[in-house]
């Protein structure tokens, strides 16, 4: 018999819930049935590895990826992804996408009338490092309308995803900047139910990573579902 | 201890950043195991097709082995062969991906699992993402698999593919109403 560690449960109030009134396109793909709560096998606790030959060194920068230079603040956006334990998670796949300066995307679905920028597509990834660290460099994305309700507004954001160690460590999250009076005001920041798990969301002003005379940094850690305390039983 | 973060939408322009690593066919040819096509449809509360969707896809190889250092049997793992998918929905709400028939892997309590693809759904006005399964129509093995018996008999169904054609089986996530796929929490 060898064992397998699980993950532990998400504590409660810290996900949002799938049917979410104040953001409206929850109404028809929530599903209405409860999760069935199923026990963690193999299948669960792995999942797909990346490796350095599945990002190109420049994927983290996209103030580099045009001839020119992107419109707009350049920032560096850095931190660590973590384990509820507080440990790295090393060599795991981070993404990211956002909109330009402008606060409009390259999408032929996004209608907002606002310029494209010919130097910025809006994504990036990256592998952590040994001690879980990762880094972009990129334009502070600009707020936008959505017509969730009258007058609304995404504040600026940028999107994350994360594989971990496990399938069931997946995460597709946002990364917010501090300060921002959006926040109260947005259905999809709002629908996490505890403060302190929403304020998780929020980078903070990092002066440590800026570089003078270049750009201001954000730091942003990610938690990622950690170990169970005890191990599940195996063949 | 630290918080986990929250999980939010990856809203509608979710391609802009993942479709570089759109993977349909997870097993080239030359690798091992019985070829199967999978295809259906991802449809909201409305029985429309959702067109901004994505769905992930993870499995075993045809001998029932990860390509996971967690997966520690003694079962061959081919070189080429890692197991993920990751397929955009059309505008109708349309998928297909391209693979092998995985084989059985331990489940709880030193039971095997019956061959299964694990399925991890994403879209615009989804705040978090779906975890379900598809299971291969007929398998004898389906009848005690330990994750599919947590399910109500009646309900069973909705992780079974339909055979379509030889070599091509059917599977629909549907969101909301009779025939609701069952959704995991692990």
């Amino acid at each position: 018999m060898s064992k397998l560690l699980g993950y532990r449960r998400y504590r409660p109030r810290t996900q949002p819930a799938y049917d979410y009134p104040p953001y409206a396109s929850t109404a028809k793909r929530h599903p209405t049935r409860p999760l069935v709560i199923a026990p963690q096998t193999l299948s669960e606790i792995t999942g797909p590895v990346f490796g350095y030959d599945d990002v190109k060194p420049t994927d983290h920068d996209l103030t580099r990826q045009h001839k020119g230079e992107p419109i707009g603040e350049r920032i560096i956006v850095s931190g660590r992804v973590l384990d509820e334990s507080g440990r790295p998670v090393p060599h795991t796949l981070v993404e990211v996408w956002q909109a330009n300066a402008a606060g409009r995307y390259l999408h032929k679905t996004d209608r907002h009338d606002a310029p494209l920028d010919p130097n910025f597509s809006g994504a990036g990834r990256t592998l952590s490092d040994a001690k879980g660290r990762y880094r972009f460099v990129t334009v502070r994305p600009g707020e936008y309308p959505w017509r969730n309700h009258y007058n609304a507004w995404r504040p600026a954001h940028i999107h994350f995803s994360l594989f971990g160690r496990a399938f069931l460590t997946r995460l597709v999250t946002q990364m917010y900047f501090p300060g921002d009076p959006l926040l109260r005001l947005d259905p999809m920041y709002m629908s996490i139910p505890e403060d302190k798990a929403r304020r998780r969301l929020v980078s903070q002003f990092d002066l440590e990573n800026t570089v003078p005379e270049h750009a201001l940094a954000y730091r942003f850690d990610i938690v990622l579902r950690g170990h169970a305390a005890t191990p599940m039983e195996h063949p | 201890m630290p918080i986990a973060s929250g999980s939010q939408t990856v809203g509608p322009y979710l391609h802009i950043g993942l479709a570089w690593l759109n993977t349909d066919r997870i097993a080239r040819p030359g690798v091992k195991g019985e070829r199967v096509v999978i295809q259906g449809r991802l449809l909201d509360g409305d029985g429309g097709g959702v067109g901004d969707g994505l769905v992930e896809i993870w499995q075993a190889n045809a001998a029932g082995k990860y390509a996971h250092p967690e997966d520690r049997q003694k079962k061959p793992l081919q070189k080429g062969f890692c197991g993920f998918g990751r397929i955009p929905t059309d505008a109708r709400g349309r998928f297909r991906f391209s693979t092998v028939k995985p084989g059985r892997v331990p489940g709880p309590a030193g039971k095997l699992q019956a061959p299964h693809l694990s399925v991890t759904v994403f879209m615009r006005g989804l705040l978090k993402q779906l975890s379900t399964r598809i299971y291969f129509p007929g398998d004898p093995t389906n009848a005690e698999d330990p994750v599919l018996k947590r399910v109500p008999a009646g309900r069973r169904a909705t992780l079974v593919a339909k055979r379509k054609a030889r070599g091509v089986l059917e599977w629909n996530i549907v969101l909301q109403g009779k025939n609701e796929t069952v959704f995991f929490d692990f």
